[in-house]
């Protein structure tokens, strides 16, 4: 019975310690009152820490440099803007607490969404409870526009279509092309399990047969078993539902390890994030041939891109191949939001959502974006893009503007 | 199916060794000490990092780095001891060092952020990506040199426990302090210098942890300190020999269950905790074990 009472000790001083961070990170002072000549304050939760921290601070950069673009231009409607950054540590319940905090305690006038469906759903409905637009570029899974809230808008690309192009070009290979095989880990997330899943009964329908697919939990420290039952199948095509770059390191390293060499290897994220996945990956080499799918690369075509990609360097170094696509889901929040603050003349929330409603099409850095009835980006197309000898590329859909030849197969490992 | 199973067993056996190599300081800090080491899941990352700069920076090899790695964990770790835990004092010492600790991995953790940002690192060398053949498989480098690792580290800390003069003076003074310092021996030193131990073979778990997984941040160590207590917990708190048969216990369970059931893999690790802590609730070794000969 001893044993009992240092144990029970230990729960409540550890609660005790957790109440005590989450009281001090709720804790906050208040927030400036809106005027005329005072900046126009832009709220948003962001995962600094945390399993989105990666994805948190490229999205913390992409709003800076939105922030400061629109600062040099005199603003908007003649007032500067100021983020209010709150860090929720990729914790779904401290995202709720945040934006209740930017909206009633800091008094924002304006929010900004936060990283991935999974915070992006709680976020948006406290931003709704409120009255606040909540224009986000991280949160494109079904989960976020179930409860068909009038005040989400989502720049980014609608996760169901992402891996169509894939699903386009295999179909368009003559039969002794294409794969015979696929194997579908998936890690269990909104975000990954539509679009896998659909892309599967397209790749079936077309002869594909599937070698695996099972869903597993992202949050353990290696996929070392996992991968070595996917590669004990030597499927010749792997489609990795993936949210984060250290699941796709974990498979690709174990992949090499079984001397196991796909000649299709996509992921549904962390190929996207530029210099942070080469240097976790292990390199250009290792990365060779590594597709994943998304709205925007840094070479997109674009003036408004091109300046922001030259910004981002400019201001955090590297190279345009290294700038996280976050960066420009985060740049596009900014642009779209400006756009309707400008028409409507205000940051009244219920005036920017008819706005956004009103099946207007809006520039972005992304490319064009134009709002459904849920908040999805109607106007947003797919691609593929592949690390190819250092380069990040876009390949699919073969012959759209900007696309490269696609190697395929992939070189091995 | 066979082989799957046989391929799952072989790398359930080769990741226990790996987190065996982990919770070790964990588990001899708890036995000789007292203390639940919150802070050991960052200390693995801070050693993965120590690592990484002496790798990137210095193109140490991964195994060599741990001659300097391990000396300065160390240090870190007799330091952490005489900052945080060793002023603390009375009958909340227990529950306060747990605090103090959870303030040891809060430091540690914005330390890293501030230096080393939240991208993630991998270590690399050419053992971390090839592998051998054996009974009809491949085995990871990186994983048989982890698992020989743990071992090797598991087999020392027995031997200073139990064959030198400095491990009577940790058994003595685990026993019973007030008659330890009766007899002479400088118990807080002794503490310290075992802090000190814990961490140090934690640097060699950060090692092999950064190499095997598919990349570590600063946030890192929470995914890894719940896994690391359940299996010290498991083991029984404070049994160092237990800690790898448990590790390799759950860790076979889960890669067994991934065949059929990835998803459930993650529950079935705690679900063992559960039962087996129902039936023997001092864990499958007992902390008695580190604590008599």
């Amino acid at each position: 019975m001893r044993t009992h009472t240092p144990r029970a000790r230990y729960l409540a001083a550890g609660a005790s310690a957790v109440l005590a961070t989450a009281l001090i990170a709720a804790c906050g002072s208040s927030g400036s009152g809106s005027s005329s000549s005072s900046p126009i304050l832009i709220g948003t939760s962001l995962s600094l820490t945390g399993d989105f921290s990666t994805d948190g601070q490229a999205f913390e950069k992409g709003y800076e440099i939105w922030a400061n673009d629109v600062n040099k231009h005199g603003g908007l409607l003649g007032r500067k803007v100021k983020l209010v950054i709150l860090n929720d540590g990729s914790s779904p319940t401290q995202v709720d607490t945040n934006y209740t905090d930017l909206i009633t305690v800091k008094h924002v006038d304006l929010t900004f969404g936060p990283f991935s469906s999974l915070l992006t759903a709680p976020a948006a409905e406290v931003a709704h409870r409120y009255g606040f637009a909540f224009v986000e570029g991280a949160g494109g899974s079904p989960l976020v526009f179930s409860e068909k809230l009038p005040n989400v808008f989502d720049v980014a690309l609608p996760v169901a279509n992402s891996l169509d192009p894939l699903v386009n070009w295999l179909k368009s290979l003559p039969a002794g092309q294409r794969p015979t095989s696929a194997a579908y880990p998936i890690a269990n997330d909104p975000f990954t399990i539509l679009q896998v899943q659909r892309a599967q009964g397209f790749l079936q329908q077309a002869g594909i047969s599937t070698s695996y697919s099972k869903i597993f939990p992202e949050e353990v420290p290696d996929f070392l078993p996992n991968a070595t039952l996917v590669a004990g199948k030597k499927p010749q095509m792997v489609i990795l539902g993936s949210t984060a770059v250290p699941t796709v390191t974990s498979f690709v390293k174990a992949f090499a390890q079984q001397h196991y060499n796909p000649k299709i290897m996509l992921a549904t994220a962390g190929p996207d994030q530029g210099a942070a996945f080469l240097s976790a990956v292990g390199g250009a080499a290792v990365a060779n041939g590594v597709m994943v799918p998304n709205l925007w690369y840094p070479g997109y075509n674009d003036p408004t891109s091109k300046a922001m990609v030259n910004e981002y360097v400019a201001k955090y170094g590297g190279n345009a191949s290294g700038v996280n696509a976050d960066v420009a889901e985060a740049y596009s929040v900014g642009q779209i939001t400006a756009d309707a603050v400008t028409a409507t003349g205000g940051t009244s929330g219920s005036k920017i959502i008819a706005y956004l409603h009103g099946n207007r099409t809006f520039p972005s850095v992304e490319g064009p974006v134009q709002f459904n009835n849920l908040g999805e980006n109607v106007k947003a197309i797919a691609f593929v893009f592949q690390w190819q000898n250092g380069k990040f590329v876009q390949v699919l859909p073969v012959g759209a503007t900007g696309s490269v030849p696609i190697m395929y197969p992939k070189t091995n490992w | 199916m066979g082989t799957e199973i046989a391929h799952a067993i072989a790398d359930g056996i080769l990741g226990g060794g790996v987190y065996a190599l982990m919770a070790a300081g964990l588990t001899l800090i708890f036995g000789v000490l007292d203390i639940i080491n919150v802070a050991q899941g960052i200390l693995v990352v801070l050693g993965g990092y120590l690592s990484y700069v002496l790798s990137v920076h210095l193109h140490l090899d991964l195994l060599l780095g741990l001659l300097i790695t391990m000396p300065a964990m160390f240090v870190i770790g007799v330091v952490i001891y005489w900052l945080f835990i060793r002023p603390l004092r009375g009958a909340e010492r227990t529950s306060m060092t747990l605090l103090a600790c959870f303030a040891v991995a809060l430091i540690v953790e914005g330390a890293l952020y501030w230096r080393f940002g939240s991208n993630f690192v991998s270590l690399s060398a050419s053992y971390t990506v090839s592998s051998v053949h054996m009974f009809g498989f491949y085995l990871s480098d990186i994983y048989l040199i982890g698992f020989g690792l743990a071992v090797v580290a598991i087999a020392s800390l027995y031997l200073i426990l139990y064959r030198t003069k400095f491990g009577r003076a940790v058994r003595a003074t685990m026993q019973n302090q007030a008659a330890a310092r009766l007899i002479g021996i400088d118990v807080n030193r002794v503490a310290a210098v075992t802090f000190g131990i814990g961490t140090a073979v934690t640097a060699v778990g950060g090692m092999v942890f950064g190499a095997v997984s598919g990349g570590f941040n600063p946030n890192s160590g929470y995914d890894l300190i719940s896994r690391l207590l359940a299996i010290v917990i498991l083991a029984g708190m404070g049994s160092i020999g237990g800690a790898l048969v448990t590790a390799v216990f759950m860790t076979t369970a889960e890669a067994l269950v991934d065949i059929w059931q990835p998803n459930w893999s993650v529950a079935v690790f705690y679900l063992a905790l559960v039962i087996i802590l129902t039936v023997r609730p001092a864990g499958l070794f007992g902390r008695r074990a580190v604590r008599t000969q």
